[in-house]
Parts: C-alpha cells; structure tokens; sequence
C-alpha cells in the first residue's frame, strides 16, 4: 500500500495521453478547420438562407416546393433512378466479387473496373449518346441483325441516365464489395461445406448474414452518389420531364431564377431526402451481426 | 446416448496423390483407417500431412489415385456429399451464429427436424462440457471453448470420419494438454473415427491409436505409438522421434540384431535397424535420456559445454576428446567446463546405414 501511496502523480501528458490525447491528435484539426469551412459553415449558410424567401414568410421555400408537382416530383423522379440503380450496382457487384475473389490475378481486372471512375461523367455521357443514340452502334448492330426494325430509343430519357450512372457508379460499388466479400475468413467456407452447406445455403447463411453490414454502407454510399445526379440527367435524359431530377431543380432555381433562397431550401430537401435513407438503412444494419467476420483465434 | 458411432468400415487412400504445379505435395499415399481407430499423421511443416486432410475432406482436388469410403468411391464427391465433421486449425466457428446455432449447423443443412437439431445440440453441449453456453456468440468464449464448440460442430452430425487439422496449435500449453484428453476421451465415449494432423509428436504419441508419418508428401513409417518410439525405420524418423545424438562410424561386429560400431576411436553398440555389413558406414542414434552420467571404467570422458534445467532433470551438451558431441541428461547440475563421464545405453540406441 505504501508504495501507492508514494507514487508521484501522473504528469499532464500522461494523463492525457491516458484519454486518447496526444501530439498526433494535433494532426486532425487542419481537416476538421477544412469541414468547418467548407461543409459546416456552406450549410448552415444555406440552411440559414433557405429561410429568408424572396417573399412570404420563412417556410415559404417550402411551401411553394411542396405544392408545385413540377418542384416535388422531382424527389420521387430522382429516387426512381438512385434507388433502381443502386440496387442493380450492388446485385451486379456481388456475384463478380465472388469470383474475383478466388483469382490470383485481381490488379488487371481491377484496374479495367476502375478506369470508367476515372473518365468522369460528362465523358460517359458522351460516349453513351454515340453507341445508344439512334444511329449509334448498338441499334444498328440489332438491327444489321434483324432483331429490331427501327432505332430503340436509349438516350434522351429515362434510360440513358440509367445506363450512364450504372456504368459510372458500378466500379466504386464493386471495389467497396470485393473488399468486404475478401474480408470474410475462408476457412468460414470451408467449415460450412465440410458440414453439409451446398453452395446457395453458404450464401444464405454464412456469407450473407456477414456480408449485410458492410453491403448496407456500399448501398448508401452508391445511393448517395447516385441521388446527385447532374450532368447526365442533362446530357442523356429528358431534363425537362422523366428525368428532371431534384439537382436540376437547384440550378434552376439558383441560376436560372437566381432565387439563391430558393435553390437553398431545394437543397436542403435533397439533404432530408438522403438523411431519411440513410438512417432507414442504417437502423436495419444494427439489426444485424456486425462483429469481426474471422472464425476464431488466428 | 443419443449421439451414435460411425457407420462405416474403412476409408482407404489408395495412391491418393496432390501435385501443385510441378511440385508433388502428396505422393501414393494409401493408407486403410478402420472405424473407431484414432490415426495421427505426424510430420514436420510442409510435409503433406494438411494437404492429405483437405483432400480427404474434399476442400483440395486429388491429382491422382482415389479415395474409398467402404466400397463407394469419394474424392470426386464435393466435400457437402462427403458427410464428415472437421475441426480446423483456427476453429472457424461461424462468428454472428450462437454456439447451439454452430453446432446444429451441420443438421440444419441436412434438413433435420427443429426438435430433433434441439436434442442433439443439447447432448453434444454436455459431450464438450458446455452446457449453459449455448446462447453465446464464439467471440465470448475462450479459446478452449471455441475449440470446444469446433469439436462440437464436427461430431453432432455422426460423420463416419472426424478430420481434426492441429486443433490444438492456437491453445497455451496447459489448455493443451487438457484438451488433448478430452478429444481422446470424446472419441471413447463416442466410438467415432478420427483422423489427426500433428506436428507434435508428444501429441501424436499419447492421442493416436495408429501413427502414419508423413515425410516429402509420402508416408515413411505407419505404426503403433510405441514402435514408432522405440523403432523407427528410418534415421528421419528417428530424429524427428527425438534420437537427438547422432555419431556417425564404421560397423566393426555384428551379432544378429545388435551390432558395434566405431566412431573415431569409440567403440558403441546398438540394435541394428536395417541391414549392414561390417565396415559399412553407419550412424548410432540415442535419446538424451539414454546417454547417461556413468562411473564405469569405459565411460566416455567429456566436457560440459551446455546445461539446461527441465524440472525434474537436466540436460545438456558435452563434447569428448575426439570432438564428438553428445546430448546426455544428468540427475544433478554439471557446471559449465567440467569433466564428466558419460555412457550411451546399448539397449535404446539405435544403429541406421549411413
């Protein structure tokens, strides 16, 4: 005891240091002054601004958003192209996972899937209107080969913009998947097959219970992505109907009205709209098994 | 009980081979287990001896000879249809399942009947001796419970063939030697067939029934613990047995099973392993424990380089005259640079061609 008793007292750093505290910690604030001025301070501006209308009183952004259907359709226009893409990424990316994860050669087809990341959309976009356009390759194949008698219709509308966020959003879908679908302990496999599991019953009961965590976050990141649909929605779709997604709204709004309040407060819906999905999905991952996906003591 | 033994006569590996590319993991390796027998297949890392489990559980394609389970041919069966439990290296338990739901796994892939996966899982919880855990998750239990579970999972399902691949490498010394008795009594009590990858001959030699070593990808020896430990057909063996002296000489008499032979001016007699004619080189190999600190005339004269406390005895290192290095237990400490006098036991040392 009394040895204890004559125990100097910590110093400052140590009992700082005790709480997590140290001279690393110092390297976080350039990023958290960078957020403050970039992300915290723009949005509680345009949260701010979103309250101070052109005319009528402060919700009357809102109001009038959501009792125009050329302003409100645009929430279910943009979710009806977020939502279908998202999933389809996501059902594409994990069976390719799957088998991209027993090859010994990944770096190749990686870098293959990540090149349409890199060329941007507006490239995509443009890319697309010559191979779907009416004259592009893709009608006049079908219809060299008589399985179509006039040009299909894929630019211009809602499938354009389909096919143009699928081929953009697909490879950081997949790269998120492969990397939770690698983390998963082989020998888990293993264990299952030796013990009886056919194939389809090591998805559904082994992989697939491991997997949903890390799939609901590749949903809403890819979701997210999706949902700001822009230049595509403009390049390939129908802007001005199917595919007037909410973002075209905003730049309406701010550059067109130049009703900055206005475009805030559209803004500010966009932020509520993907706050709903994301908490959704995330309340439905926490019902899950979230722990270490290794089967044992290494 | 309701767990039952298996339900077979004998898996037979009939020059069941595994090559990687150019290089042979596995060469012709046949082998008979019979039902309730405990084999280990005991070999230093690298050896094959893996490699030989996961082709008999079919996680690994044989390259060549076959695999029979009584008269049914199974090594182009997929490892679902094989129908065996096995316990991995690292347990693999499934992490977000409970114990009672990793156990009963096996049975609810076979489409078992609730009530009946219920019972079974019960009564295989008290065989490993964890009633009361069953509602955990595997990231709650110790190691030797995870090992438990693992041990669980393998034998609810009554495979004919348990696989344990070095269940016991993850676990601290003391865990080890008491789950080491708890796998052979589950295997008593349960009349199951094992099949056990070892690298540890202690723990091939106290578990196995039958010993198969495997050496390059082939089998060198197959026999009883005790052969293995008093006789091993090979020098190999021998040194991987724990024949840690080795002096190598010229055989100068023979006499039926025991011969002499020379090295370096001395004079050392064994039993003959293997055919040699007198002046044929030769290499006498002995335990630590039969080299022993001796008062007779003919004791060899060393000195004491290396001493080691081992808790009941010593052992340690001693070099003669001739610069012949031995490897002797002592019953008290020799100091470092003292002389001693040391004698090979004639009837335990072992005589190999060279």
């Amino acid at each position: 005891m009394s040895s204890l008793e004559h125990t100097p007292p910590a110093s400052l750093r140590q009992r700082l240091a005790l709480k997590g505290l140290d001279g690393v910690t110092l390297l976080v604030v350039p990023a958290a002054l960078f957020t403050l001025a970039i992300f915290v301070y723009p949005f509680l501006y345009g949260l701010l601004l979103s309250f101070e209308p052109k005319e009528g009183g402060i919700f009357a952004n809102y109001q009038h958003f959501f009792s125009d259907p050329f302003l409100y359709n645009t929430i279910a226009t943009t979710l009806w192209l977020a939502v279908p893409v998202t999933i389809i990424s996501l059902i594409l990316a994990l069976p390719i996972a799957f088998r991209v994860r027993l090859m010994t050669r990944q770096r190749l087809l990686t870098t293959i899937l990540v090149l349409p990341v890199t060329l941007g959309t507006v490239l995509v976009a443009e890319g697309l209107l010559n191979y779907l356009g009416p004259q592009g390759w893709f009608s006049r194949t079908l219809m060299l080969f008589g399985i179509i008698d006039s040009p299909v219709k894929l630019t211009n509308n809602y499938w354009g913009v389909f096919a143009s966020l699928i081929i953009t959003g697909f490879p950081f879908t997949f790269l998120l998947t492969l990397s939770y679908v690698s983390g998963i302990d082989p020998a888990l496999e293993q264990a299952a097959a030796v013990h009886g599991a056919r194939a389809w019953q090591r998805f559904r009961h082994v992989f697939l219970p491991l997997l949903i965590p890390g799939l609901a976050i590749a949903f809403l990141l890819s979701f997210v992505q999706a949902f700001a649909v822009f230049p595509s929605a403009i390049l390939l779709g129908a802007p001005a109907g199917p595919t007037r997604v909410i973002s075209i709204a905003a730049y309406q709004a701010a550059f067109e009205q130049y009703d900055y309040s206005m475009a805030s407060a559209i803004a500010m819906i966009m932020a509520a709209v993907q706050l709903v999905i994301v908490v959704a999905i995330l309340f439905v991952r926490n019902l899950f098994y979230r722990g270490s996906t290794a089967g044992g003591k290494g | 009980m309701l767990l039952a033994s298996s339900k077979f006569d004998e898996l037979r590996l009939d020059h069941m081979s595994r090559a990687f590319g150019t290089v042979n993991a596995l060469r012709d390796v046949s082998l008979t287990v019979r039902k309730g027998e405990f084999i280990a297949l005991l070999g230093p890392s690298g050896c094959g001896k893996s490699t030989a489990l996961n082709c008999i559980a079919g996680l690994l394609a044989t390259t060549g000879g076959s695999i029979y389970l009584d008269d049914k041919r199974i090594d182009q069966l997929k490892p679902e249809d094989r129908g065996f439990g096995m316990v991995f290296q690292n347990y693999a338990l499934f992490p977000h399942m409970t114990v009672r739901s990793n156990i009963g796994f096996g049975l609810k892939m076979r489409g078992t009947p609730k009530a009946e996966i219920a019972k079974r899982v019960d009564e295989a919880l008290g065989l490993v001796r964890l009633e009361g855990q069953g509602h955990k998750l595997p990231g709650q239990l110790s190691g030797g419970q995870q090992q438990r579970v693992a041990i669980a999972r393998a034998i609810v399902i009554e495979p004919p063939l348990v696989l344990m691949d070095e269940p016991l490498s993850n676990l601290d010394a003391k865990l080890r030697l008491e789950m080491r008795a708890e796998i052979r009594r589950i295997h008593n009590q349960l009349g199951a067939t094992t099949l056990y990858v070892t690298h540890d001959q202690d723990e091939a030699l106290s578990l196995a029934d039958r010993i198969v070593v495997l050496r390059d990808g082939q089998i060198r020896q197959v026999g009883m613990p005790r052969d293995l430990y008093e006789s091993p057909d090979h020098l190999d063996i021998a040194e991987f047995m724990g024949y840690r002296n080795r002096l190598t000489g010229k055989v100068t008499a023979r006499d039926g099973e025991r011969a002499t032979i020379d090295v370096r001016g001395t004079s050392f007699s064994g039993r003959l392993r293997g055919d040699i004619e007198i002046g044929g080189a030769a290499v006498i190999a002995a335990r630590a424990d039969d080299v022993t600190v001796s008062k007779a005339n003919d004791a060899l004269k060393a000195t004491v380089e290396t001493i080691e406390y081992r808790g009941r005895e010593f052992v340690g290192t001693a070099r003669t005259e001739d610069g012949l290095e031995l490897i002797f237990h002592a019953p008290e400490a020799a100091a470092v640079g003292n002389a001693i006098s040391l004698s090979l036991d004639p009837a335990h040392a072992l005589i190999y061609a060279a």
